[in-house]
């Protein structure tokens, strides 16, 4: 009972937000708000196969970046009106969201599918650090992308243009954002009721048990991966509206550590868990960074504390005490 | 390209091999037996650069900074064991993970509060500062010469340890069943503490002798790491046989990948696509190496586990 | 005499110095309780091991259903009928008793990469999982998380999952394992009865459960079979007795 109302309480608040921010002058709130959903949404991917699949990956900002790089590439070339490439045929660039954000989870699903194919036939230990070194490896394929700014990164001219909408409106395109998140969130939900979420918890608890009763493992593990990588893209797109810049520091191992918080400190495992984890994780480092310039110094003890006491996370701990009565 | 290019080439990949050796050799057995991952690896070998820097710059001495530098490095990793790895070890590798990259993130600020954010360079001893005619023409530089000396001689070292000694004994036995181990009644705790300790000292020796060739900074310890990484999983976890094959292995496909491949690719491409494709390749050249082998070998070339 | 369900020509396994299996050749038919026994070092878990498929054997065949399966995954193997309950007990301990069970029974119902539609309402699914946990006495504890489950009744949650998948054949590696006398009758009372409905290749330790439910008994000491043959034959075996029988007392 206590989560249905924080459940609505916060839908409501999420709603009026812009409003609530406006009648109390904190239009920059709004802009806050936004970048929490975005890494809610980056967080619920990862929750997938983490949470539910019990994949600890490293390197999830590799698809994070990418869909971000994806809609800024496509952004660059409608700007300049030059194609992106001519052969095998002619591919121009595009500003449109309907046209950009489809295709950055499309290369993202395609990239997870070539990453994971490959670090799937491991597991464990070997498992995270293979995730870690093709994002690294990623990071340094844009790093060496001169023609896209290379280290320097690249600025977008603008938002999405997704019509009948005005991205370039804080408060239409927060709406926008919250709308996707929820509908992810209720596709997250049915998914994992699902036959297919089944077999993903099974494997997470024992999948020598579900190779032995008859389920090739690989193959379900693969989908779920190809599945968050598409997520975290459309996640990395929209980051790249926000911010209207993209660099190969969103590819960095240190982003990837910051989504593994944002789904630790909500709940592993929980779908709301990611949502409750970007909330903490963004406001955390809005209180701290004001305070001190070296607020990290506070994190990361903060970090080992959360890991070592606090494991079940903000949402979990909600489900736990619920449980209890 | 001349052979004693080449020849300069592969000395250099050799001693980025023997460094990543000194990290990957104290990362691999603190995994293969105390299944630890550790990410914070990289921070001590940053903390051993900037305290060897400060005791360098200040005294003008490099073997004092050396010596200093060791035991101080050592002390920081015994009470960060203390504080907080001792209680991840009996935890998944997740919370490891999550854990010990919080102990980046304050290891980079708290250097970062007392040194500074800008990079301290430090010399090497003078005594090493000329170059070595190893082959009648051709100059290197005594330092790395010296340091691939010193690499070696830990291998040599290690090894000796790993296969002669009782010690090394159940080092072995502990990397491929740690339950075994501690049921026959060995102090599994002191075991855990010596192996970490050895890591730390060699790291910090890393860290120290990497000063004097790349620059001293934040987040020095993370580019490292990465390649420790990859260089633990192409050799396999919990052997140090595979951390000495996978460094060299990376050390040397990197060096020369990205001293060999601008050239390689101007040949068959234009000059202006080979320069951007030849430095994307460069960098991903131990990845790619990395995921190929894992491909043929899922656990790594030597791993220790059965 | 039609072709045995499952045959088992020449199986070598070597750890290094250390012969596992050396040469082992066995049938079980269709239909009967063949029970494997054996002193500790036999090479009883190195043979499961093979036939479950997580160990490759480094010769021999092993014929299931007419089909070479040698060279085949445990899981291509549980798809074709194969099923089989640990030793140590190895259930999803997070899952209720039902969803463990259910996804024995999913696992042969098609293919689960469908994500839309509730696998709870899925009553072809569900209805035989609770018929199953029902047949091992378990239909209560059906919403109970497989961890809070206790020790016997993990036990026979590991049989309900083997059995729910409708397997040809079922490789029960000893079931009786760490469970109390009484729990043990129950257990063997629960074999018993599917005694004819299913084919069983039975690892046990635990005597009254063999000559209670063997209709063969295959004997094996240090890799090698010694005796296959009715429990009457085996109790009378000399050869048997010295190996093996003989370190108990009678």
């Amino acid at each position: 009972m206590v989560r249905r109302g924080i459940l609505v309480g916060g839908l409501v608040l999420a709603l009026t937000l812009p409003l609530l921010a406006a009648a109390f002058g904190l239009d920059y709130v709004v802009g806050i708000a936004t970048r929490i959903l975005i890494f809610a949404l980056a967080g619920v991917s990862l929750n997938l196969i983490l949470g539910y699949g019990g994949m600890v990956s490293f390197g999830h900002a590799a698809f994070f970046g990418t869909g971000a790089y994806v809609v800024a590439i496509l952004s660059d070339h409608a700007a300049a009106g030059i194609p992106l490439f001519t052969w095998p045929l002619t591919v121009y660039g595009s500003d449109m969201a309907i046209i950009a954000w489809p295709a950055a989870m499309a290369v993202c699903a395609v990239l997870a599918l070539i990453i994971g194919a490959i670090c799937l036939r491991t597991g464990g230990l070997y498992f995270i650090m293979i995730t870690l070194a093709f994002a690294q490896m990623l990071y340094f394929f844009f790093v060496a992308l001169e023609p896209y700014g290379g280290d320097d990164g690249l600025s977008l001219v603008g938002p999405s243009r997704a019509w009948p909408l005005d991205l370039a409106d804080d408060r239409q395109f927060y709406y926008l954002i919250l709308s996707l998140l929820l509908f992810i969130l209720y596709l997250m939900r049915r998914l994992i009721a699902s036959r297919f979420g089944l077999v993903l918890r099974g494997i997470r608890e024992n999948e020598r048990r579900m190779q032995a009763m008859g389920y090739a493992t690989y193959r379900y593990k693969l989908a779920a991966f190809v599945i968050s990588g598409a997520v975290a893209g459309l996640a990395g797109a929209l980051i790249a509206n926000h911010t209207e810049f993209v660099s190969p520091s969103f590819l960095d191992w240190r982003r990837s550590g910051e989504i593994l918080v944002v789904v630790i400190m909500g709940g592993v495992g929980t779908l709301y868990g990611p949502v409750a984890g970007a909330i903490a994780y963004l406001m955390l480092e809005e209180v701290l960074s004001r305070w001190t310039e070296h607020w990290m110094i506070v994190l990361g003890p903060l970090l080992v504390l959360i890991v070592l006491y606090a494991k079940q996370g903000l949402w979990g701990t909600l489900e736990k005490m619920s449980t209890k009565r | 390209m001349s052979p004693l290019l080449i020849l300069e080439q592969v000395l250099n990949g050799l001693q980025l091999g023997v460094m990543l050796f000194l990290m990957a050799a104290g990362l691999t057995l603190v995994l293969g037996i105390m299944n630890l991952v550790n990410l914070s690896h990289g921070s001590l070998y940053m903390v051993g650069a900037f305290i060897a820097a400060t005791v360098t710059r200040a005294t003008g001495s490099f073997v004092l900074g050396l010596l200093v530098a060791l035991p101080a490095t050592a002390l920081v990793g015994i009470v960060v064991e203390r504080v907080a790895l001792r209680r991840l070890y009996a935890r998944d590798h997740l919370d490891q993970v999550l854990a010990t990259f919080g102990l980046i993130l304050f290891f980079n600020e708290a250097v970062t509060m007392i040194w500074g954010p800008r990079p301290l360079y430090m010399d090497g001893p003078s005594w090493l500062s000329g170059a070595v005619e190893i082959i009648p023409g051709v100059p290197y530089p005594a330092f790395r010469l010296a340091i691939i000396a010193v690499g070696l001689t830990v291998a040599m070292l290690l090894y000796l340890l790993v296969t002669r000694t009782r010690l090394g004994m159940l080092i072995r036995a502990g990397a491929s069943n740690r339950e075994m181990v501690a049921a026959l009644g060995v102090d599994i705790n002191r075991l855990y503490t010596l192996v970490f300790g050895l890591g730390v000292m060699l790291a910090a020796l890393g860290g120290v002798m990497a000063g004097p060739i790349y620059a001293v900074e934040v987040g020095m310890g993370e580019v490292i790491l990465i390649q420790t990484f990859v260089v633990v999983v192409i050799g396999g976890i919990g052997s140090v046989r595979g951390a000495l094959v996978g460094a060299i292995l990376v050390g040397l496909v990197d060096t020369l990948g990205r001293a060999f491949l601008p050239g390689l690719l101007t040949l068959f491409l234009g000059p202006a696509t080979a320069a951007s494709l030849s430095a994307s390749l460069a960098s991903m050249a131990i990845y790619i190496l990395m995921a190929a082998i894992l491909v043929w070998r899922p656990r790594g070339l030597f791993p220790a586990h059965g | 005499m039609s072709a045995p369900l499952l045959r088992i020509t020449g199986l070598r396994k070597a750890f290094g110095a250390v012969v596992a299996c050396d040469g082992i050749d066995l049938d079980v038919a269709e239909g009967e309780v063949h029970a494997l026994i054996g002193p500790n070092d036999a090479g009883k878990t190195t043979l499961i091991g093979q036939l479950a498929g997580e160990i490759r054997p480094d010769s021999g065949r092993i014929v299931f259903r007419g089909r070479d399966v040698t060279p085949l995954p445990a899981h291509t193997r549980a798809a074709r009928g194969l099923a089989r309950s640990f030793q140590i007990t190895s259930v999803l301990p997070g899952m209720s008793a039902l969803d463990n069970v259910a996804l024995a029974v999913q696992a042969h119902a098609g293919h689960s990469f469908r994500f839309w539609r509730p696998a709870g309402d899925e009553t072809a699914v569900r209805e035989p999982a609770h018929a199953a946990l029902d047949r091992v006495g378990l239909a209560l504890r059906a919403t109970v998380p497989a961890a809070m489950l206790a020790h016997g009744e993990q036990r026979q949650l590991e049989i309900a999952m083997a059995l729910a998948s409708q397997p040809r054949l079922v490789l029960l590696d000893e079931p009786t394992a760490g469970i109390g006398a009484e729990e043990s009758a129950r257990m063997v009372t629960l074999l018993e009865s599917l005694r004819g409905d299913v084919t069983m290749l039975l690892v046990e330790h635990d005597m009254d459960a063999v000559f209670a439910l063997a209709e063969r008994i295959t004997v094996l000491v240090s890799g090698r079979v010694i005796a296959s043959d009715t429990p009457e034959a085996i109790r009378g075996d000399t050869e048997v007795r010295c190996a093996y029988l003989g370190e108990e007392d009678a």
